[in-house]
């Protein structure tokens, strides 16, 4: 047998909407039938009794008047409700039951009307969208970073094109880096201003270099990505060129460092010939290439190490020795989230007379699961690796199982792998890089890291060397260095 | 910027500023008939993209019903329905003739109809008075209590309005609106201040032309006892500034949204007359006490053009109460509704602001290219009905354009340029 209270506030008002909230809320209640809070208009009351929520208490109710009305199960549960309800029609801020929802633009249009000062969109979307907001971006005068990939070769020409002829400039696509009058962007490390200019097509290779410029007492006017791709013959290095100009006409920028896998020849040429026509000072390091005549304003460099220290004009043959270790024999296993840093550990160990085979293979060396070769570098950022997935320096879980598995192997000579920090990367990946490893140090190979980045990061570079040591990690200076230390160290 | 790119930014600025440049007046009521000479007898305009009775909702029937009771075209409702059934009636669109009507719509040649004169365009538009809370004919309610309030709208409340309009020289609606706004009314789901304010205006010109003192008196209790008088006139305001913004040869400007509570609707300014449907969607919302979603029928009327012109869930930042509707909407984040809907419109308003938004203008000019880019719906602030024949409101809440109409047009728009 259901009972029904009707309560009625003399001379009380409240937002209608706000009362059917409330109402429904009421009517939630365990044992509450229906319930309705309502102020006392003609119109209400028939609303009211037609629901059979109006008794003859609530009949009194006048165009001034709130009704509270609640049928409920038993008595004591309808008294508990109208208590909760009186109670909520007491409190004042009740009628939002969540936070303010804050509203940020959907759209570059909007914006860019809310920040009508911006020149540069950074943008990050699945490969299929990325060229057409990239073309919203160019057309409304911003310079596009476009940190997406999967966009084909074809299209960046086309709208590095479009953007030139905007004088725009277009980074990427899949530039994981950059930074901007200091603002780092996409995958960068906090690194002081000073007065070197960095352009790369090459993500990890701009994060060491500015990372070693940085450690090594100088700074960075700015680091402009261009993407893997801008120095092929399709698209003849059109953003490099314009980054050139860009730097050339900067005050800040003294001396201009470009880092990329070797150029086709012809885009060679074209950069080689614009480099000797800058009054500024260069460091080129085009890994892997062979036989550079550069233009006598600049020195060219193998290493993404020699190239920090040629900028800043300390001498380039620094080595490190690293702690001394029995020779081990077996092969060198080397996991990169880092493609660049990869690709420089191929060369490194090649170089050293010791056959490569990789995912990613520099040229020289093989294919993954080609028989013959001695050891492998794996580079985890591949597409075979992060399709669906987030990026290795985001998200390290992809590294533990293979980590573990060489540190497992008895033909495994030294494990090789590549820590990076900064804005975008994972919290604390030396955490989860120890984590991974097993066996104890005692009864696995040596695994020999070098850590990307600077304390002014967000991880802390001391912090994740501490981190790594105590695992009985061992943790060189450079990415090069820890190459060529696995390289001696291993047979 | 390509040709037809340059092409479709010019054509969608002359678009709004036909919009913008309207002055709306209300300046009359009259017969429905006299007002639109097609309504003969037998003929039925409805709210939303034509809709043959087979496929009509629940409530749609039972206000055709209803009145072709009114009209005495049929003896009861039973009578009516058989009728409707074996093609008796012709309907059609209010959108079709300069007209528009809140949920069902129902226009038929008896009923008197409030005239929008746009002063700067010349053009009139029409909608029936608006019948108060409670059961009545556009929730479809049909009962002898519905038919007899629209009885007394014909013959008693009309002719007053009329001639109070008519003695007044009209009422601007332009400036009347921007006041509401100002006053915690979006025009959607709150009229109140801008019905309070419309009575003050006609208070004077109602006494001086009413003969009956029981006229008078029912006048105004009857606007000044309904909070949703003025959704009506906001309404034909609405078909009358954006009538004269359609045709615009190449312009991505939606011109009318509406919904029959089967099929949603929308026209676009370049692409003309034509309608672009998709099926309804269904409101979220809260409900009155007894009913609940299950009893909901599905996002129906005419009303949708307050939001084509701005306002409603386009000006949600003013009316920050009406959030409350949806989920655990704050009244304090309305604003972003209306920022929201900022994405997908060419221009602001600058006659419409809305104070708790530093006087922001409401998002006007619906652009179809920025609906499908941004992949934002329309927001529109609604009434709901019983899916039932004859039951009327159940709750208010809020609803989503849905977003096929807009990629339709989309195409259709390409095809029509040669760039689909």
């Amino acid at each position: 047998m259901s009972v029904l209270i009707n309560h009625v506030r003399r001379g009380a008002y409240a937002d209608s909407v706000a009362l059917m909230r409330l109402s429904a809320e009421i009517a939630a209640r365990d044992g509450v039938e229906e319930a309705a809070i309502m102020i006392g208009t003609p119109a209400n009351l028939e609303i009211l009794a037609a629901a059979g929520l109006l008794d003859e208490t609530g009949k009194t109710a006048a165009p001034g008047d709130m009704i509270v009305a609640i049928r409920a199960r038993a008595p004591d549960i309808a008294e508990a409700a109208l208590e909760t309800a009186e109670a909520r029609l007491q409190t004042s801020g009740t009628t939002a039951s969540g936070d303010a929802p804050t509203w940020s633009p959907r759209t570059l249009r909007a914006a860019t009307a809310v920040k009508p000062d911006a020149t540069l969109a950074l943008i990050s979307t699945p490969g299929d969208f990325a060229v057409a907001e990239a073309r919203k971006a160019i057309r409304r005068g911003l310079n596009a970073m476009i940190f997406s990939d999967n966009v084909s070769v074809a299209a960046e020409r086309v709208l590095k094109l479009e953007a030139r002829a905007l004088g725009v400039l277009v980074m990427g696509p899949d530039c994981g880096t950059a930074i901007v009058q200091g603002a780092p962007l996409g995958f960068a490390n906090v690194v002081p201003k000073g007065p070197v200019g960095v352009i790369g097509a090459s993500g990890t290779g701009m994060q060491e270099v500015t990372s070693l410029i940085s450690r090594l007492g100088g700074g960075v006017s700015h680091a402009i990505g261009v993407g893997g791709r801008d120095l092929s013959e399709t698209v003849g290095g059109i953003s490099t060129l314009m980054a050139l100009d860009l730097l050339d006409a900067d005050p800040a920028t003294e001396h201009v460092v470009l880092i990329s896998k070797p150029p086709s020849a012809g885009v060679s040429r074209s950069i080689l010939d614009r480099v000797a026509r800058s009054p500024k000072a260069f460091t080129i390091c085009f890994l892997g290439a062979e036989g550079l005549t550069a233009p006598t304003n600049a020195k060219t460099a193998s290493t993404l190490k020699a190239t920090a220290r040629m900028a800043l004009g300390l001498p380039d043959d620094e080595t490190w020795d690293g702690p001394p270790a029995s020779m081990r024999s077996g092969r060198i296993v080397g996991l990169f989230s880092g493609g660049t840093l990869a690709a420089e550990a191929q060369l490194a160990l090649m170089r050293a007379g010791r056959s490569v085979s990789s995912n990613a293979p520099v040229p020289g060396a093989q294919a993954m699961g080609d028989a013959g070769a001695a050891d492998l570098v794996i580079d985890l950022g591949a597409d075979e690796f992060t399709r669906g997935r987030p990026h290795p320096m985001i998200e390290p879980a992809v590294r533990a199982p293979l980590l573990s598995e060489a540190c497992a192997d008895p033909a495994v000579g030294v494990v090789l792998a590549d820590i990076v920090l900064g804005h975008g990367a994972h919290p604390d990946p030396a955490g989860a890089f120890v984590e991974a490893l097993s066996p104890p140090s005692d009864a696995r190979p040596p695994v020999v890291v070098s850590v990307t980045g600077t304390d002014a990061d967000p991880q802390g570079r001391s912090r994740q060397i501490e981190t790594l040591s105590k695992a009985g990690v061992i943790v060189a200076p450079a990415n090069i260095d820890a190459a060529l230390w696995a390289a001696r160290r291993s047979t | 910027m390509s040709s037809l790119e340059a092409t479709i930014e010019a054509a969608n600025q002359e678009t709004v500023r036909r919009m913008l440049a309207a002055e709306p007046v209300l300046v009359d009521v009259i017969p429905a008939s006299e007002a639109i000479p097609a309504l003969d007898d037998g003929v039925i305009l409805h709210a939303g993209p034509p809709v043959a009775w087979k496929r009509m909702c629940g409530p749609m029937r039972g206000a055709i019903c209803g009145v072709a009771v009114f009209e005495g075209w049929a003896k009861d409702l039973a009578a009516a329905e058989a009728l409707a059934a074996e093609g008796a009636f012709a309907f059609h669109p209010n959108h079709t003739f300069d007209a528009v009507g809140p949920m069902t719509g129902m226009t038929t040649r008896s009923q008197p109809v409030m005239v929008v004169e746009n002063r700067a365009f010349g053009n009139r538009a029409y909608c029936a008075i608006n019948e108060g809370l409670g059961k009545v004919m556009r929730f479809g309610g049909n009962d002898a209590e519905v038919l007899e309030r629209l009885a007394w709208l014909r013959e008693r409340f009309g002719p007053l309005l009329g001639a109070a309009l008519r003695r007044s020289g009209g009422v601007e609606l332009s400036p009347l609106i921007a006041r509401g706004l100002t006053m915690g009314d979006e025009m959607h789901q709150r009229n109140v201040a801008c019905s309070s304010l419309f009575l003050r205006a006609l208070a004077p010109h109602l006494a001086a032309v009413a003969d009956d003192d029981d006229d008078l008196e029912g006048a105004f209790a009857f606007m000044g006892g309904n909070d949703q008088f003025f959704l009506n006139i906001a309404m034909i305001a609405g078909k009358a500034i954006t009538d004269p913004a359609n045709g615009v040869e190449g312009s991505t400007v939606v011109t009318a949204m509406s919904r029959n509570g089967t099929d949603f609707g929308i026209r676009v300014s370049g692409l003309g007359d034509t309608w672009f449907t998709a099926p309804v969607e269904m409101p979220a919302g809260l409900y009155f006490p007894g009913y609940t979603e299950a009893d909901a029928n599905p996002d129906m009327g005419d009303s949708a053009i307050v939001e084509t012109i701005g306002l409603g869930g386009f000006a949600m930042g003013a009316a920050p109460a009406v959030a409350g509707f949806v989920g655990a909407g704050a009244p304090s984040g309305a604003g972003s509704y209306t920022r929201a809907m900022r994405e997908i419109t060419v221009a602001e308003n600058p006659n419409w602001t809305i104070p708790a938004m530093d006087f922001a203008g409401a998002p006007t000019g619906i652009d179809i290219r920025l609906v499908v880019d941004a992949n934002v719906a329309p927001t529109i602030n609604t009434g709901i009905a019983h899916r039932e024949p004859g039951v009327g409101q159940v709750g208010a809440g809020i609803v989503k354009a849905p977003m096929a109409c807009f990629r339709e047009a989309l195409i259709a728009f390409a095809e029509k340029a040669g760039v689909a």
